[in-house]
């Protein structure tokens, strides 16, 4: 397949929307403050999130102007992506803005429901969260943790559910007498029990969601509910790694500036060229993670024929890129990037989630076998070997 | 003094008459603990009347297992690590008769707490440019300074120390080594939370702590000398404990694959069976060392095996979160604790990925180790070094 459309660079519209997003993470979102509040009962900035929602329109800014959103695309989320990740900012954008929202705009949109829902999220009314486990990766089956019984109302149990706990509605994927079905849950209603849990990624807070015999309107049913959950998480996984590149780009930076400064044996640490050379080749998986989330994201936006490619290859990219650099980060910064202070341990935290967020790289690589033709060996008995 | 000492079964006999006069289950800890030290079975290498018989060191194995065979209580070596592996040793070489008896029974029996006051701020790789000041007034030191990366701080009745004694001469050579009284008052300790949530180390500043001319270990100026025996054996204790095959990280990895046949796929199988076969090499590299190292010929192999098993912790718990999938999302508690021990496996898989992040820091960076392996193994010319000639106050920092 020829890539010669994907246009990987950034247009001045983007340019000034990542300035935008920058100063105000500069000004609203220090170090300091994160880390503060990750030892706090209240994980999220939900100050910054309602500036990002109605001030910058961030929280609309993939729902189509007739909803009243902005009408951006895949293009101009991943730019906003990388820096909340590079600030580690505690915002819902990932669980509201990207997975919600995609999965209701690959619902009916001329449905009234539907169409007020985005309408909601566009105006920053409120923040959705999808009831799948963060975990989840595309094209795996329908999830099957939730019934619906005949009058619509939900039973059952999601596990580490990113972004739930500050959801006012829940996005619900249940199987019901008539098959899958997309449910829209107020996280309020009688029935629901949302209890945050304990994350590795500090800034990024998961929740198990239980339901009990729980009221819900039905968004989509059969196919339409199936493709919307299973696009979703591919446009998440596609756009979660220009997240990667951000916290990347930033381990980097903060690593060139330290060694740039630190002395031992009266030099420059970053004189020493066995530490320069590791700079490099971080430098160029940055720069290399970069162009592929860049696909990735252009692909999403246009709709590409192989957009599942390109998300695969971002995935199993710039996930371990982003681990190798928070964990070069904390290395080269020696024992300062080992303490609590330091903000490089918000950094290797939400890295090291995200690999494993909506698929780790050898789960995108099994499905990217399938895509290019490239099946896996045949076990010894000529049996294929089992992919994921 | 190995070759005159006790052969092995002279040393077996003297841990039977230790049975004999003092039986375990009828007697108090600290007076079974006592009499083993006085009967030269604490240490069996260091010399008689300091709890050793001068045998070979090969032989504590021998004792340690007699005695635990014989349901004997230990010493509780993992509480008191700083103080058997590496204060012991240098105040053994290079303590005084008065020092030695002083603080040698109450270490081993764990009555006192010892902690280390290496490093600092800005001296980490490089030791050897520590800024801690120690004036000499009358009798005694006046020391004052910051110290960090201190376990068991806040627990330790003693530290070794060392501090700068004299500016004006090169770095290596201002250098003087101390055992300091953690309860001066001039000592503050506090303590320093790490990425896993918890302070398993502190933070230690010293303000005109006063230290008598008599807890001075070794000549004024040759503190980095005797330094350098802390160090070896710092670096021994972390790379040297002897595994059983699966042992260390492997295991609980290994466990997980067994039992959570759902997690699996071809390729973290794949993952897993190489660092399996690292974890095997490894610990049979350890072995040999061991091995060349009771022999009496100590390798060059020993250098690598700190480097070694942080790179394999590393990469273990790296593969373990990713095998836990969704459970790997979760951590256990970032409550702000304060443990006494480093336990990796009693504990969840994203601390364990987190704490062996330091692996390659604490004790001597991996940077440095393969600085070490290169110039010290390899005989390969070292960096241009500028700071070696300069004295201390005029290096740049």
């Amino acid at each position: 397949m020829n890539t010669d459309g994907l246009d990987l660079l950034y247009s001045d519209v983007e340019d000034d929307l990542r300035a935008a997003v920058r100063d105000l993470l500069a000004d609203r979102c220090p170090a300091s403050a994160v880390l503060a509040r990750c030892d706090s009962d209240t994980p999220y900035d939900l100050e910054l999130w309602r500036t990002l929602q109605v001030q910058l329109g961030l929280a609309g800014l993939l729902v189509p102007e007739e909803f009243g959103g902005q009408g951006g695309s895949a293009r101009e989320v991943g730019v906003v992506l990388e820096e909340l990740a590079a600030a580690v900012a505690p915002v819902p954008f990932l669980g509201s803005a990207v997975l919600a929202t995609s999965a209701l705009l690959d619902c009916d949109t001329a449905d009234g429901q539907v169409a007020g829902l985005l309408g909601r999220l566009a105006s920053g009314e409120s923040t959705a969260a999808l009831a799948v486990p963060l975990s989840a990766a595309p094209g795996g089956a329908f999830p099957q943790g939730v019934e619906a019984d005949a009058h619509g109302a939900l039973s059952g149990r999601v596990t580490s559910v990113a972004d739930a706990t500050v959801a006012d509605v829940l996005l619900v994927p249940a199987v019901g007498p008539e098959g899958p079905g997309l449910y829209e849950v107020a996280a309020d209603a009688p029935g629901v029990r949302i209890s945050a849990a304990t994350p590795l990624d500090l800034t990024r807070p998961i929740a198990d969601v239980e339901l009990a015999g729980v009221r819900a309107t039905r968004l989509a049913g059969g196919r339409i509910a199936e493709a919307a959950v299973d696009r979703a998480l591919l446009a998440g996984a596609g756009l979660l790694a220009s997240e990667q590149v951000g916290v990347a780009q930033w381990c980097l930076d903060e690593t060139v500036d330290y060694l740039g400064q630190r002395r031992q044996f009266g030099r420059v640490v970053g004189s020493f060229q066995a530490l320069k050379h590791r700079l490099a080749d971080i430098w160029l998986e940055v720069v290399s993670a970069r162009a592929a989330a860049r696909a990735a994201a252009d692909a999403l936006a246009h709709g590409a024929p192989d957009t599942a490619v390109l998300v695969r290859v971002a995935q199993a990219y710039c996930a371990p890129a982003a681990v190798h650099a928070a964990e070069e980060c904390v290395q080269l910064h020696g024992g300062i990037g080992m303490t609590w202070e330091h903000p490089a341990h918000l950094r290797l935290k939400r890295a090291k989630s995200s690999e494993i967020a909506l698929g780790t790289p050898g789960r995108h690589r099994a499905a990217l076998a399938a895509l290019v033709d490239l099946p896996p060996a045949a076990q010894a008995t000529g049996r294929p070997a089992v992919t994921a | 003094m190995a070759e005159n000492g006790p052969d092995a079964a002279e040393v077996l006999r003297r841990v039977r008459g230790l049975l004999d006069a003092y039986d375990p289950g009828s007697t108090e800890r600290l007076e079974f603990l006592r009499a083993r030290f006085d009967a030269g079975l604490a240490w069996v290498h260091f010399p008689p009347g300091l709890g050793g018989l001068g045998a070979p060191r090969a032989l504590q194995s021998v004792v340690d297992a007699e005695l635990a065979a014989a349901g004997a209580p230990d010493n509780d070596p993992r509480r008191i690590g700083i103080g058997l592996g590496m204060a012991a040793p240098t105040i053994l070489r290079y303590g005084t008769d008065a020092q030695r008896e002083r603080f040698l029974r109450p270490l081993w029996l764990g009555e006192e707490v010892w902690c280390q006051l290496f490093s600092e701020p800005g001296a980490g790789s490089d030791l050897a440019g520590l800024g801690t000041r120690a004036v000499r007034e009358g009798e005694d030191w006046v020391v004052t300074g910051q110290k960090v990366w201190t376990s068991n701080a806040h627990n330790a009745r003693w530290a070794i120390l060392i501090a700068r004694t004299d500016p004006d001469v090169p770095k290596h050579r201002g250098i003087t080594y101390f055992v300091c009284d953690m309860t001066d008052p001039g000592v503050e300790v506090r303590p320093l939370r790490q990425i896993t949530g918890e302070a398993e180390f502190n933070e230690v500043f010293l303000t005109g702590v006063r230290i008598p001319d008599t807890l001075r270990l070794g000549e004024v100026g040759d503190g980095w000398r005797v330094a350098q025996t802390t160090l070896m054996n710092e670096r021994v204790a972390i790379g040297g404990s002897p595994l059983p095959r699966e042992g260390g990280m492997i295991a609980s990895v290994a466990a997980t694959w067994r039992e959570r046949p759902e997690l699996r796929t071809p390729e973290l199988h794949d993952r897993l069976l190489r660092l399996w076969v690292d974890a095997e090499v490894t610990r049979l590299t350890a072995q040999r060392v061991r091995q060349q190292l009771a022999v009496g010929a100590p390798g060059p192999e020993g250098s690598g095996m700190k480097l070694a098993f942080a790179r394999l912790n590393q990469a273990v718990s790296g593969l373990e979160l990713e095998l836990l999938g969704e459970e790997g999302l979760r951590y256990g508690d970032w409550t702000n604790a304060r443990p006494d021990t480093v336990d990796f496996y009693g504990r969840d898989a994203g601390y364990r990925y987190l704490r062996a992040k330091g692996n390659s820091i604490e004790g001597g960076t991996s940077e440095v180790l393969r600085n070490i392996i290169a110039e010290r193994v390899l005989g390969l010319p070292s960096e241009p070094r500028t700071d070696k000639d300069v004295a201390w106050k005029d290096l740049p920092r």
